[in-house]
């Protein structure tokens, strides 16, 4: 298979432009005749659904909440950046560019940043124009903050709330449409598989998940904005119902899964209290603003944080990285942390923890405006421990929080298999290794409002609405049968293991041998063990209840079968990528100093796998990147 | 600590339901009300019972899926807090606890502590938006808003729209949530235009759903997480006693 990226020639700075005049438009008259699927309802999915159906298309989406508003977009805190340069501290286009390719460790596509940065700034303005109340200045102009991995100010805000609120701008923006007619959307169903045939996508399965029913629904596109698989882990920052299924079910039916193993450590979450634990918890990284990262000097030293001398104390991302330091990069910041605690000098229960301390800060600027900028998390701080962070330093470890692999797509957003296109989270397209806070805000509502709705116009020209097939083909049907024969399957088992426990023994497996740190042996390990889970759960699995009800337990072991699958690739991908880059630290390949060391001539590819059968190895087809703009080199933070 | 729960268990919307009571032994103080309702789900899946089902996403206070009445009370006794942020320190060994659902005739049951709230899109659907076709915005610093008008518009906009103030009113009235939608676009420059049509429009949606009136009994904002305060009801009535006298109601139009 030839991976064609489809980008544009021309210099960068003119792809986007020229592209936009070389595709195909829809004439719009026609427009309503198409029928355009998305799945996914977060600033992907309801910026998507509310700019097509403002274009005119026919839009149908779905998502598994009880409400398009619940996405998970919405528990993103920190802001969203954008090149507007309104400090005048040197921000442009190209900067935000720059940043972004290296702080994904060169392995994103430049042209696909380039375009990301390039509209970054409309972004706001659209936002701001559907209501979104990003923090301001007194004077009433919009206020920033800054971010790890970047040295000017380029972060819009609302409080500690900004996915909640950009999601709440295109959820109020998409519920317009549904009240026009142009729009439906249907809650709390579940996208349990993709219907493919003759090499196109061609509508999906869904199930009601309050009266269990499957239901075909046919379509001229299909758009996945299903945001990323880090519950994989078992215990990650996203919400619980997070799962991989679109995206899994889209791979086996031949979309190729890219860069699985590139998975975003968060480096400032809330340590696990105990086993009961079902999530963790984030705390924003704009924390690190003006929260001072350190641990004792001292091996073991229990004394309270307070009774620790300055002197004794280690600042250890401030005396590493003197030029950026408690704003470095996420991946550095979580590996710092992981061997500070691995070298026995973590605080808190376990040992796993470090100090993120307001103290200096409080007494620089006062309480006052630490509660300003901070509060809402404080206070979710203090809910969550009974610690008070204005009067102690608060304890945070790294946890798994975003995944910037994902389904392979082209420069229009498009999947391998025609029709399919795939946007936010859910593809692979923009972070590289690593992401940078603030820009998966940005990039969901790039795709959403900014680039889709152009390419999307380009898919649609090459076929006719005539040609859409009946939700009663066999191409439907057979889907539908096989759905339905999953579902028995799963509850006829009736074991004597819960979905939890499995779901539980195969992200802890990940966490230990594929998680912040990955070694040839840990992760050969956990490939010979995966199977034997997946095999264990699917003859000793108790999932009680029916199919045609509301089934929690159902909905929960259909996600688990499919991590359980992407487990797997995850091993495979992190153990064939003999490199070190961002989020992937191989221990085999480090530099003197223990930082990542890259393989360019190797690795300057995206790993986008095909997948072949369950037992069976898959396929790896190679992207090589190329870098005209931005020369490789090893990131330097100090 | 050991605790009794008392819990809604009902099949289906059309099920009676009942409660039912629930030992349940080792609850850790540093667990979450949801976490010990996962412990006890594991165990009645185990036991072949069938576990109780109960909405929930984020788990962090945000997405507003989670909430029931916790004796009594909507996302129980801790002030500012959804049933995902309460902690089990809160509560003393021996305690007996009643949980059940969110009641109110716009928000059916649909199973055990599952409720519909699809009314409360409906009345977003009916006027919650600023009309902005993607592409037509302007510069973003060209409007200038004052930073209490911003932060104003924010404190509305916190709105989780989780359905506790419904739950707690005695009317079971959805003026809190509306109000917050209404005051929050209304306060802002860029909502004006469809200041009063909104509130017209989004009033007359929701007693057309079932909700009941507001007679300023003051239980949502005790009751709301996220602390959004009953003088956007204030907000909302002068914008819709605006609408009525100098407006008339006007479809949604797309031109």
């Amino acid at each position: 298979m030839q991976l064609n990226s489809k980008v544009p020639s021309g210099p960068i700075e003119g792809k986007w432009e020229k592209h936009r005049f070389d595709m195909k438009l829809v004439n719009p008259a026609n427009k309503r005749r198409y029928k355009v699927i998305i799945v996914g309802t977060g600033l992907a999915g309801a910026s998507a659904g509310a700019s097509l159906a403002q274009l005119g298309y026919e839009v149908e989406c779905f998502c598994f909440q009880d409400s398009a508003r619940r996405a998970h977009s919405i528990a993103a805190q920190g802001g969203i950046n954008a090149a507007k340069n309104y400090q005048n501290d040197g921000d442009s286009v190209y900067r935000l560019f720059y940043d972004t390719v290296k702080g994904g460790d060169f392995r994103a596509r430049e042209a696909n940043v380039y375009r990301l940065a390039e509209i970054s700034a409309s972004i706001i303005d659209q936002c701001v124009a559907l209501g979104v109340p990003f923090a301001r200045e007194y004077s009433g102009y919009l206020a920033n903050r800054s971010f790890g991995g970047t040295q000017v100010s380029r972060t819009f805000y609302a409080r500690g709330q900004t996915g909640q609120q950009l999601l709440l701008g295109a959820y109020s923006a998409l519920s317009r449409e549904v009240a026009l007619g142009r729009a439906k959307v249907n809650a709390r169903c579940e996208m349990v598989d993709l219907v493919v045939h003759g090499g196109r996508a061609r509508g999906i399965i869904v199930r009601d998940l309050v009266t269990g029913e499957l239901a075909a629904h046919s379509a001229d596109v299909v758009v996945l904005a299903t945001g990323g698989y880090s519950n994989v882990f078992y215990l990650s920052t996203n919400a619980k119902g997070c799962n991989a299924t679109a995206i899994w079910r889209a791979h086996r039916k031949g979309a190729l899964f890219a860069n699985p193993c590139f998975t975003q450590i968060h480096p400032t979450c809330i340590p696990v209290a105990g086993e009961h634990q079902s999530k963790l918890t984030l705390m924003s990284e704009s924390l690190r603003n003006d929260g001072r990262i350190w641990v004792p000097k001292k091996k073991g030293d229990t004394r309270p944080a307070a009774q620790i001398p300055e002197d004794e104390r280690d600042y250890y991302l401030e005396r590493k990285y003197p030029a950026f330091g408690n704003l470095v990069p996420r991946d550095v910041a979580s590996r710092n942390a992981k061997e500070v605690c691995d070298g026995g000098r973590g605080v808190g229960p376990g040992g796993l923890g470090v100090y993120l301390d307001f103290a200096e800060a409080i007494g620089r600027l006062g309480e006052n405006v630490i509660r300003e900028r901070y509060g809402n998390l404080f206070e979710m701080y203090d809910r969550i421990t009974a610690e008070d962070p204005y009067r102690q330093p608060m304890r945070i470890y790294p946890a798994i929080h975003y995944t910037m692999g994902g389904l392979w797509v082209d420069y229009n957003l498009m999947s391998n298999l025609e029709g399919l296109h795939v946007l936010g989270e859910a593809n692979f397209s923009d972070h590289g290794a690593n992401r940078l806070g603030a820009s998966a805000l940005m990039q969901g509502l790039a795709d959403g409002y900014f680039v889709l709705p152009y390419t999307v116009g380009d898919t649609l020209a090459r076929v006719s609405p005539k040609d859409r097939l009946a939700p009663d083909h066999p191409a439907f049907t057979e889907a539908l049968d096989e759905a339905r024969e999953r579902g028995r399957r799963l509850l006829g088992i009736n074991g004597k293991r819960t979905v939890d426990s499995f779901h539980r023994e195969v992200g802890k497996l990940l966490w230990d041998n594929c998680g912040m740190a990955r070694s040839k042996q840990s992760l050969t390990e956990a490939l010979a063990r995966i199977p034997q889970i997946r095999e264990e759960f699917w003859a000793n699995v108790k999932v009680p209840g029916g199919a045609s009800e509301l089934n929690q337990s159902l909905e929960q072991a259909g996600r688990v079968a499919d991590f359980m699958e992407l487990a797997e690739l995850l091993c495979r991908d992190a153990l064939t990528r003999e490199e070190s880059c961002g989020g992937h630290f191989r221990v085999e390949h480090q530099t003197e100093e223990g930082e990542a060391q890259r393989d360019d001539a190797d690795f300057s590819h995206a790993a986008a796998w095909e997948f072949t059968g369950t037992d069976t190895a898959p396929i790896l087809h190679k992207e090589p990147l190329e870098f005209e703009y931005v020369h490789p080199a090893q990131r330097s933070y100090k | 600590m050991k605790l009794t729960l008392r819990i809604w268990r009902q099949d289906g919307p059309r099920d009676k339901g009942k409660f039912v009571a629930y030992p349940v032994d080792d609850v850790a103080e540093d667990m979450s009300f949801l976490e010990m309702l996962d412990v006890l789900n594991e165990r009645l899946t185990l036991k072949g019972e069938r576990p109780v089902a109960f909405d929930s996403d984020c788990r962090e206070g945000i997405c507003g899926a989670c909430g029931f009445m916790v004796s009594g009370v909507a996302h129980g006794p801790q002030k500012l807090t959804t049933a995902c942020q309460l902690f089990m320190r809160h509560f003393k060994d021996g305690e007996t606890v009643v949980v059940e659902p969110f009641r109110a005739r716009a928000l059916p049951v649909l199973k055990d502590l599952v409720i519909d709230r699809s009314a409360l899109d409906a009345i977003v659907q009916a006027g919650g938006f600023i009309s902005a076709r993607t592409g037509s915005a302007p510069e973003a610093n060209a409007m200038l808003i004052a930073k209490p008008v911003a932060d104003r518009a924010m404190d509305a906009a916190a709105c989780i729209g989780c359905g506790a103030c419904i739950a707690a009113c005695p009317n079971a009235s959805a003026m809190l949530f509306t109000a917050a939608k209404v005051s929050h676009l209304g306060l802002l420059p860029q909502g004006q235009p469809e200041r009063r049509q909104r509130a017209l429009r989004m009033v007359a949606k929701m007693n057309e759903l079932g909700f009941g009136g507001c007679s300023n009994h003051g239980e949502c904002e005790a009751a709301c997480p996220k602390g959004v305060s009953i003088d956007f009801i204030a907000r909302l009535n002068r914008d819709y006693l605006g609408g009525s006298l100098l407006e008339k109601p006007e479809p949604l139009s797309n031109v």
